[in-house]
């Protein structure tokens, strides 16, 4: 029931925001098509400014992937999650999420098609997935449209922020899917 | 920070290439990856298009003007630096709203646009505001209340409840998001502290 709600509510959302804004703007005096394309022309400059830093920050991450660094680190941090109670199945998922969303989304999908969509794997990979974001991409794109190259403690910030989602994760799943 | 985990990053992955003994894997990885960036930012260029332009209609008829009204309260306590009313604001209620509903593609647009907007008050360009850290930090631990990509994804696997998830899911982004805005009070005190002269 509530996944036809949202389903709709997916598949609906893009045609309203197209059906209303134009509108509403019409209806309060806005040239609406004029407006739109003095917006819609800083779209070039912005996506031409993020390129090199997002180079940057994806070429380092592909390596430490491509490498067998990031499996590495897995193992390295595997008794750890024992300790938290967290499968050591999810491990990829919580390393790669801060740093590639399309990574992540990919392992995300591999786990729950492996041990099922149900299982407890599965719900948790979902959970995971679901409630953290691509903090290192964020930051790049972000920071890099504006020229800001010095973070201060925003990196410090966002990891601390997917960690904290990534513990909620676990506990509330263990709470109550186990 | 960011430069030590970039360089980490870097410089880890080639050492263990080469232990492994597969050092030819650092050259097609970072050669890939170079081109998904550019093509990364080409494919963006009409969503950012698309969005921007529909935000510059919604601005200019008030509609962000009234939404930013609504959630005023709010606002000036996780953005005191930012002016009351300032364009800012708008975008990032605008970024805000997009992550909660789950509308990924049209969240960036509008987080970029806070970011210029944000940028504006900034003295030192080079470096981060306050402001900033807020924002990203709220944008990357943001509620979302529909995880429509995940859901699918279940969907597809034959999950017998698909948006079970959905109730967990809200509560650790939630988890998250308080954690965010107590640790950004607690790291700009101690930056502000630490970098005083």
């Amino acid at each position: 029931m509530l996944s036809v709600v949202i389903s709709e509510i997916s598949r609906w959302a893009i045609p309203a925001l197209l059906f209303f804004i134009p509108l509403l703007g019409y209806l309060r005096g806005v040239k609406v098509y004029e407006v739109f394309v003095q917006g819609a022309e800083e779209g070039f400059s912005t996506a031409v400014r993020i390129i090199p830093f997002l180079v940057g920050m994806l070429v380092a991450i592909a390596v430490f992937r491509e490498s067998g660094a990031m499996e590495l680190l897995v193992r390295l941090i595997n008794p750890v999650m024992r300790v938290v109670g967290a499968p050591p199945e999810v491990l990829p998922l919580a390393v790669m999420r801060p740093l590639s969303g399309g990574g992540a989304l990919g392992i995300a999908a591999e786990l729950i098609s492996a041990y099922g969509p149900d299982s407890f794997i599965g719900r948790l990979a979902s959970v995971m997935q679901g409630s953290t974001d691509t903090t290192f991409y964020v930051l790049t794109v972000y920071f890099g449209s504006v020229g800001v190259r010095r973070y201060r403690y925003a990196l410090t910030l966002g990891l601390l922020a997917d960690v904290s989602g990534l513990l909620a994760s676990l506990l509330i799943c263990n709470l109550l899917f186990r | 920070m960011v430069n030590v985990v970039w360089l980490l990053l870097l410089l880890t992955g080639i050492v263990v290439a080469a232990l492994n003994g597969d050092v030819e894997v650092v050259t097609t990885a970072a050669l890939q990856a170079a081109q998904t960036g550019v093509n990364i930012a080409l494919e963006i260029i009409g969503l950012m298009a698309l969005w921007l332009g529909l935000m510059r209609i919604a601005e200019e008829a008030g509609m962000v003007r009234f939404l930013a009204r609504l959630v005023r309260p709010v606002m000036e306590f996780l953005f005191p630096s930012v002016p009351k009313g300032h364009p800012a604001m708008g975008a990032i209620i605008m970024n805000l709203s997009a992550n909660i509903l789950g509308l990924g593609n049209a969240a960036t647009p509008f987080g970029l646009k806070a970011m210029q907007e944000l940028q504006r008050l900034n003295d030192n360009p080079e470096e981060a505001t306050e402001a900033m850290c807020t924002f990203l930090a709220l944008n990357t631990s943001c509620i979302t209340l529909i995880p429509a990509t995940i859901i699918g994804i279940r969907v597809a696997a034959g999950s017998s409840n698909p948006t079970e998830i959905v109730g967990p899911t809200i509560f650790a982004t939630a988890t998250g998001m308080v954690v965010a805005v107590i640790a950004d009070r607690v790291l700009r005190r101690r930056w502000a502290k630490r970098h005083r002269r």
